[in-house]
């Protein structure tokens, strides 16, 4: 009830604003009497000259006012007409625009203050507020919201009436309740739907805003601002808790992609892949190249760079990771230290390979135009980029899991994993299905890389800075477990993020490494671990 | 209630009710034993009837769920104690597959294996490091390993493994010994060989035999538990066991 | 009696690693202090901190060998030890820069002062004394592998998991040291030390003696591991490594085992490090790189592991060949070689160099245990052979 009451109130308000307004014809008239005021050669007058074209609604308005701050507005005594003087020394009309082939003799300069600077900058910015970019009107809207200058109200008032954007019209409404709510003489009734309309906005401006009642307001606006204060403090507060899960998951979300190919080649394999990271720099080297040919070739194809580098990914490291298996690891099995000195000895060769293709420098990797940019969620900043990769990996990670289910491949992984004989003897060719699911490891990786590559520098250093996270990230979740995987990364990724307002972003990770090297010391075989007889052997 | 009792507090072994299961699978159901000391204790049953596990409860490698497990008349609850100190205390096990330091020599896994004090100190300074050799080939004389003294223990025979595992065993001297298939892939005359090694150990050591050769468990002439899905389905003298009826049905056979 | 022990204690290998480890003890820093730069004997002063460089490398092998090669545990943190040791020895060698820093400030150390700090933090109070810095170069490195290895060996992780947290502790150690507020001098680490025992550490003699010390340390290094693989707990670490929990249904408690070897280890690590630290100039945060530890790793697997020699050997002859690969047209290659290295060790030579060559002269010599036992039964059916080479060779011929 008291909300509709509120309501009603306001558009009260805004019809009795309509009314008060002028109409175009009108406008173009009081445009030319107000040129004429400068002529009076009296600050007072030319102070109210501004304020007046400010709100004439002239397309010259910005132009003149412009003029005068930099001393090139100039006025006829005789005529009493003003002219522009142009930056090539020419002059036109101020209240056409039109050039003015000899001007006449005898111009004088309107003079400025410094008070009267103020209002030319403020008139200025009023001005921008019927702009026809919707960009800075809303850029003119918030910083009248922030300096809430009561001399700007009559501007605002107009430009609400003809903004058709209705985002833009709240701002305009919300900067109007700001101004109304700090001046002592505003009626209780406007003063209390201000509040009500900046309660709904909640955030920190809203705040300052809501505080700077002055102290003769009545007890019941001031009781009602500091109950909005109140109920958008706790907001904001559950805000910023969100806002940490959702970089949490975030970081999370990278933390899985990472790791989600060794939780194929370490969690279900059991073999050390050291140059896992090298897979999944290689990935994000596939995404450069591919943009590289696409930027020469065709360049209208770029928002489609990073879906032709998926599998192109996931292909070029898969097939490496086939040829690490039949050419090293296959070697190995059983000698799980051997490997881990092998494949650290691949990833060195790796490293240097791509070093000394593509250089030691960063390479640019492009965001497609559905990747950059942020919106706004209940006051939740979230970036695009950062939103499709927390999708991309969840995809993933059910793709996985179906195709472990349901794939044939998945069901010989399975079989092998368990009991490598008898798969054998059954007719499963288990080299092969050893090579395929190092390849599908791999190739996981690969695509984690062309992610990555988004949000991270593509160097050839990009694969180390990954490898150990990784290896915790599937030994807290519990080897041989990919529901554990997932739950180790986004709790590792959201801990970390709760942490780092606490302790700073490397303490904070030093401190989730101890935790986790204590936690292995608590339950070595991870979050879920596999229990019973078979695991000892 | 008198009986269970007086099994507490002389039985050398005593296990009581107790049950393990893995991921839901319960291997061993109420399970009781009750070993005395100097008893030679024969354990047969089908496979999964729970017979290592029961092994791996005593030495301490698996935690029962619930249950008591006693050792020497009470004094000591094997479920708190870890597999070192269970060793310490006296219980010695042979495994069914040999498990033997395989590149070290038959004579150094002997070593390895002597009464003694075992701690870090004691091995670095200690007795161990000037042991007799006299005392070793003694060892390996009663196994008839001596002869192969000094090979590395990973390339003797199968078989030669068994009597090497059972060889540090007297090395070790325990008060009980678990012995889990001692004759698996021996010859006829090495089991029989085995057998009487056995029943002389027992003059002085109580040991638990766990083998599926009944003619191995005949020879050994000892009180018999069958066990059957972690449960105890009979116990007796041999030829009692075996004329089980439930025995036959789910162990020996018609 | 002394001499007679410890020879009675090494093989073959290990007696000519002794003998000319202590000619280049006695020779190289001699030569550069007596020998006229004109000698061909001479070794000029870069030849030999290069040289003590190796010679450090080769003790953080050898005491990587005792625990990898001889106990099973795959240790990626004994850079992180080495570390240790080098800031121990560089916290001692800033404070004897005293007033003659950039701010000459008789307390602080420059990055310090630059940071604004007032005072010295408490764990810089004791390394102005040399034999407390001494101390610590084995404490600091010796009391985090006990607590690390107390926590883990006790919860029995083993194998690669302990690889992998060994490397986690490392990593973290890492960005701890990079961090200014941690008070050991940032990413710039300590350097632009003056005195050690109040002798200049650029001068000739001084660089000579730390030559010498370096040296000794790794016979000392050597003998002490040497010494502890003989003896019974020698035995029981292998057997450990083989079958840890066979050691352990025998009665011995394993984690103690463990324990003692990597913290023995780990300080043996620390003095490498302490000894490094002067002679090079400069400690910092990227001593502790996971990428160094795992190097040192493959130090020992290229000579050997499980023979301690081997892994000297390894230490100096791959950091030789880095140094050749890494100077001049070679540079783009040499992470292309170590790379290679690391393959072809674990696939084609896993006994590595001493290790190889010890089977191919037990092979020659007929020596090894399977040889003796045919030697021997032959000895026992034939019961009446003189030349017992020659009755070995007659049942392999």
């Amino acid at each position: 009830m008291l909300r509709n009451a509120r309501l009603f109130a306001v558009l009260v308000l805004s019809l009795f604003m309509a009314t008060l307004s002028l109409s175009v014809a009108a406008r173009a008239a009081d445009f030319a009497a107000s040129l004429e005021k400068f002529a009076a050669d009296d600050f007072t007058e030319t102070a109210a000259a501004v304020d007046d074209i400010a709100i004439s609604g002239s397309p010259n308005a910005q132009k003149v006012l412009e003029a005068l701050g930099n001393a090139r507005l100039f006025f006829d005594p005789q005529t009493k007409k003003v002219y522009i003087g142009e930056t090539d020394n020419s002059y036109s009309d101020a209240a056409t625009g039109a050039k003015v082939a000899t001007p006449p003799a005898g111009l004088q300069t309107v003079r400025v203050n410094n008070r009267l600077r103020r209002n030319i900058d403020m008139a200025i910015g009023t001005l921008t507020l019927l702009s026809p970019d919707a960009g800075r009107r809303q850029q003119a809207a918030d910083s009248i919201f922030k300096s809430r200058d009561a001399a700007t109200l009559p501007a605002l008032e107009n430009a609400l009436k003809a903004e058709k954007n209705a985002a833009i019209a709240r701002t305009f409404t919300e900067a109007r309740a700001a101004i109304l709510l700090s001046q002592p003489d505003t009626p209780r009734a406007d003063m209390l739907s201000a509040v009500s309309v900046l309660r709904g906005r909640a955030d920190i401006g809203a705040i300052a805003a809501l505080r700077s009642i002055p102290d003769k307001a009545d007890a019941d606006v001031k009781a009602a601002a500091n109950d909005a204060v109140a109920a958008i403090e706790s907001r904001l507060k559950l805000i910023s808790y969100v806002q940490n899960v959702w970089y949490g998951l975030s970081l999370g979300s990278v933390l899985l992609l990472a790791a989600i190919g060794l939780a194929i080649t370490f969690g279900v394999m059991g073999v050390i892949n050291m140059a896992h990271g090298e897979m999944v720099m290689i990935g994000a080297y596939t995404t450069f190249v591919v943009q590289d040919l696409i930027r020469t070739r065709a360049p209208n194809l770029f928002d489609w760079s990073l879906p032709i580098a998926l599998p192109l990914a996931f292909l070029v490291t898969g097939l490496i990771g086939v040829i690490i298996e039949r050419g090293i690891i296959r070697f190995l099995y059983g000698r799980p230290l051997e490997t881990l000195l092998a494949t650290w000895g691949v990833s060195l060769i790796l490293q240097q390979a791509v070093r000394t293709i593509f250089g030691p420098n960063n390479r640019e990797v492009g965001a497609p135009s559905y990747m950059s940019g942020a919106f706004d969620f209940y006051g939740l900043a979230i970036t695009w980029g950062r939103m499709w990769i927390i999708v991309f990996t969840l995809v993933v990670f059910l793709t996985l899991l179906a195709a472990l289910k349901w794939t044939a491949l998945g069901l010989h992984m399975r079989a092998v994993t368990q009991n490598r004989r008898m798969a054998s003897s059954m007719g499963i060719r288990t080299p092969w299905v050893d090579a395929l699911t190092f390849g599908l490891g791999s190739g996981l990786a690969g695509i984690a890389g062309v992610a990555l590559s988004q949000i991270d520098n593509v160097s050839p250093n990009l694969g180390q800075s990954y490898i150990i996270d990784s290896f915790m990230v599937v030994v807290f979740g519990g080897v041989g477990n990919l529901w554990g995987t997932l739950v180790s990364a986004f709790a590792l990724g959201i801990a970390n993020k709760f942490l780092e307002p606490l302790a700073g972003a490397v303490l904070a990770k030093i401190f989730i490494l101890v935790l986790l090297i204590l936690f292995i010391q608590k339950r070595p075989r991870g979050l879920f671990a596999l229990k019973g007889r078979a695991v000892e052997a | 209630m008198v009986d269970e009792k007086l099994h507490v507090t002389q039985a050398l072994l005593y296990l009581d009710g107790v049950s393990v299961s893995f991921d839901g699978y319960r291997a061993i159901r109420g399970l009781s034993i009750y070993i005395e000391p100097g008893e030679m204790r024969a354990i047969i049953g089908p496979n999964g009837a729970g017979k290592t596990t029961m092994m791996d409860i005593i030495t301490g490698k698996t935690r029962p769920d619930e249950g008591e497990v006693l050792f020497d008349a009470g004094k000591y609850d094997l479920t708190k104690l870890d597999e070192t100190a269970i060793a310490e205390l006296g219980i010695g096990r042979k495994f069914q597959k040999p498990t033997v330091f395989e590149s070290h020599t038959v004579a150094d896994n002997i070593l390895l294996a002597l009464k003694g004090p075992r701690t870090a100190a004691a091995s670095l300074f200690g007795w161990r490091n000037n042991v007799e050799r006299e005392k070793i080939d003694e060892v390996l004389t009663t196994t008839g390993l001596l002869d192969h003294r000094d090979r590395p223990a990973g390339v003797i025979s199968h078989g030669q493994k068994q009597w090497l595992e059972i060889g540090m065993l007297l090395a070790q001297d325990p008060a009980i010994m678990l012995v889990d298939e001692p004759v698996a892939g021996m010859t006829d005359a090495e089991t029989e060989q085995t057998a009487a090694l056995l029943k002389d150990i027992n003059k002085s050591h109580s040991v638990i035999v766990v083998e599926h050769d009944m003619a191995f468990v005949r020879a050994l002439d000892c009180k018999v538990t069958c066990l059957h899905e972690g449960s105890v389905l009979s116990e007796g003298s041999i030829d009692k066991v075996a004329g089980d009826e439930r025995v036959i049905e789910v162990y020996l056979g018609r | 009696m002394i001499t007679k022990y410890i020879v009675s204690r090494l093989d073959g290998m290990g007696l000519m690693f002794l003998a000319v480890m202590a000619v280049v003890a006695v020779f190289v820093p001699l030569s550069n202090l007596l020998l006229p730069p004109t000698s061909a004997f001479h070794v000029p002063t870069y030849l030999m901190a290069l040289i003590g460089k190796y010679l450090c490398y080769a003790i953080l092998a050898v005491s990587l060998d005792l625990v990898w090669g001889y106990c099973g545990i795959l240790s990626l943190g004994h850079g992180a030890f080495f570390a240790l040791g080098g800031y121990a020895m560089g916290m001692y060698l800033m404070r004897q820069i005293g007033t003659r820093g950039v701010y000459a400030n008789p307390i602080l150390p420059d990055f310090m002062v630059f940071l604004n700090w007032k005072e010295l933090p408490w764990f810089w109070y004791g390394f102005d004394m040399f034999p407390f810095a001494l101390l610590m170069v084995f404490l600091a490195p010796g009391l985090l592998a006990f607590v690390f290895g107390w926590l883990a060996f006790r919860s029995r992780v083993t194998g690669v998991y302990l690889s992998i947290i060994t490397q986690a502790l490392t990593y973290a150690l890492l960005l701890a040291f990079f961090r200014n507020d941690m008070g050991f001098g940032g990413n710039n680490g300590l350097t632009d030390f003056k005195d050690i025992l109040g002798f200049n550490v650029q001068a000739q003699g001084t660089r000579a003696t730390l030559f010498f010390l370096t040296a000794l340390s790794l016979i000392l290094a050597y003998l002490l591991s040497r010494w502890m693989v003989t003896t019974s707990f020698g035995k029981i670490i292998v057997a450990i490594r083989d079958a840890e929990s066979r050691t352990r249904f025998l009665g011995f408690r394993v984690e103690h085992f463990k324990l003692l070897v990597f913290t023995v280890s780990a300080a043996m690590a620390g003095l490498a490090g302490a000894l490094y630290v002067p002679q090079v100039g400069i400690i910092n945060p990227s001593e502790f790189s996971p990428a160094n530890s795992i190097e040192a790793v493959i130090w020992v697997a290229v000579g050997g592991r499980g023979t301690l020699v081997g892994a000297a050997v390894g230490a100096i002859l791959v950091n030789f060949l880095k140094t050749v690969f890494t100077s001049g047209f070679l540079a783009p290659y040499w992470l292309f070689l170590l790379g290679a290295i690391f393959v072809i060790v674990t696939l084609a030579v896993p006994k590595g160099i001493i290790g190889t060559l010890n089977g191919y002269y037990e092979r020659w010599r007929g020596e090894d245990g399977e040889a003796r036992w045919h030697r021997k039964s032959a000895d026992d059916t034939t019961a009446a052979t003189s030349n017992e080479t020659g009755a070995g060779a007659k049942i392999h011929g």
